[in-house]
């Protein structure tokens, strides 16, 4: 069975000075950036509402 | 009846000199089970950045239930039957979520600054957690038993040589590599973090920034009714 992606030759890579990478780590490295970005500004499912009952309870005091 | 009650102050007295007794006090004392277990969490942790941790925990959990799977079974079982090859691709797939999950966690505290308020040691616990993880992953590459395995063993020996540890960590000795990937590496990973997260729940989830100022001053109070932990508790959900 073949494979999804062909791997039989030397890795593709990204040089610039002393930095020295595969082209796959730098796609990771990307998206790990990108999920970084997202988890600071993506708002949390649940968050405006738990926030909202905390500051009616805090009221209600 | 006074007979009874001699021997029982005799037993307590005895027994808060025991070094279980001695051991539970301090333990309670340190982590308290309402630290240990809370109702519920900060509103600040509702953000997805905080989610990273767990989700590290969550990987580290696959990985050492399929490598233990692995360990049972053996490398021609890995190598040679199709769930074989499941259970190596699960175990090899999750250390890489573990890692990915393991960097945006280390960025998000980095950035938030995670040591802050005392809590140096759950960031120290968490970095050394990182590092012993490299080399736990990297024993695992090595220990394949294939061509990938032998390519990487030796460009890695070449490493060690270049360092002067070579004669120590030999990377083309397989039963060394194995030994310290399943039960050494693993070990002191586990260890680190059952650390790290019992030093999270006793200091509490580091606020955000913007929320320094405000929970400075609600500890501040509380720390005179004193409650030095996390002052705004959620209710449960």
């Amino acid at each position: 069975m073949g494979a999804v992606f062909d791997l039989n030759h030397p890795a593709r890579t990204v040089d610039w000075h002393f930095i020295h990478l595969s082209v796959a780590n730098v796609l990771v490295i990307g998206v790990m950036l990108i999920v970084f970005a997202l988890a600071v500004v993506l708002p949390f499912p649940g968050a405006a509402r738990r926030a909202q009952a905390r500051r009616s309870a805090g009221e209600r005091r | 009846m006074s007979t009874t009650t001699g021997t029982s102050d005799a037993s307590t007295a005895a027994g808060k000199r025991s070094w279980t007794v001695r051991t539970r006090e301090r333990a309670v004392e340190a982590l308290p089970p309402d630290k240990l277990l809370p109702d519920g969490q900060p509103t600040y942790v509702a953000s997805w950045i905080y989610v990273f941790g767990v989700a590290a925990i969550a990987s580290l959990v696959v990985i050492v239930g399929s490598g233990v799977i692995l360990a049972l079974k053996g490398p021609a079982w890995w190598h040679y039957t199709g769930v074989g090859h499941f259970f190596n691709s699960v175990h090899l797939w999750s250390v890489e979520l573990f890692f990915f999950v393991m960097v945006v966690h280390l960025w998000g505290k980095f950035w938030m600054a995670a040591w802050r308020g005392g809590r140096a040691r759950v960031w120290v616990t968490g970095a050394i957690t990182f590092l012993i993880a490299v080399p736990c992953a990297l024993t695992g590459y090595v220990s394949q038993q294939n061509f990938d395995a032998q390519w990487i063993s030796t460009q890695a020996k070449d490493a060690m040589n270049s360092v002067g540890v070579g004669a120590f960590f030999n990377l083309t000795n397989f039963g060394q590599m194995y030994s310290y990937h399943i039960l050494l590496l693993p070990a002191a990973v586990i260890a680190l973090v059952i650390a790290h997260v019992l030093l999270v729940r006793r200091h509490g989830v580091v606020p955000p920034f913007e929320l320094q100022k405000a929970s400075t001053a609600t500890v501040s109070a509380d720390a005179s009714a004193g409650d030095d932990g996390p002052s705004s508790r959620e209710a449960p959900a």
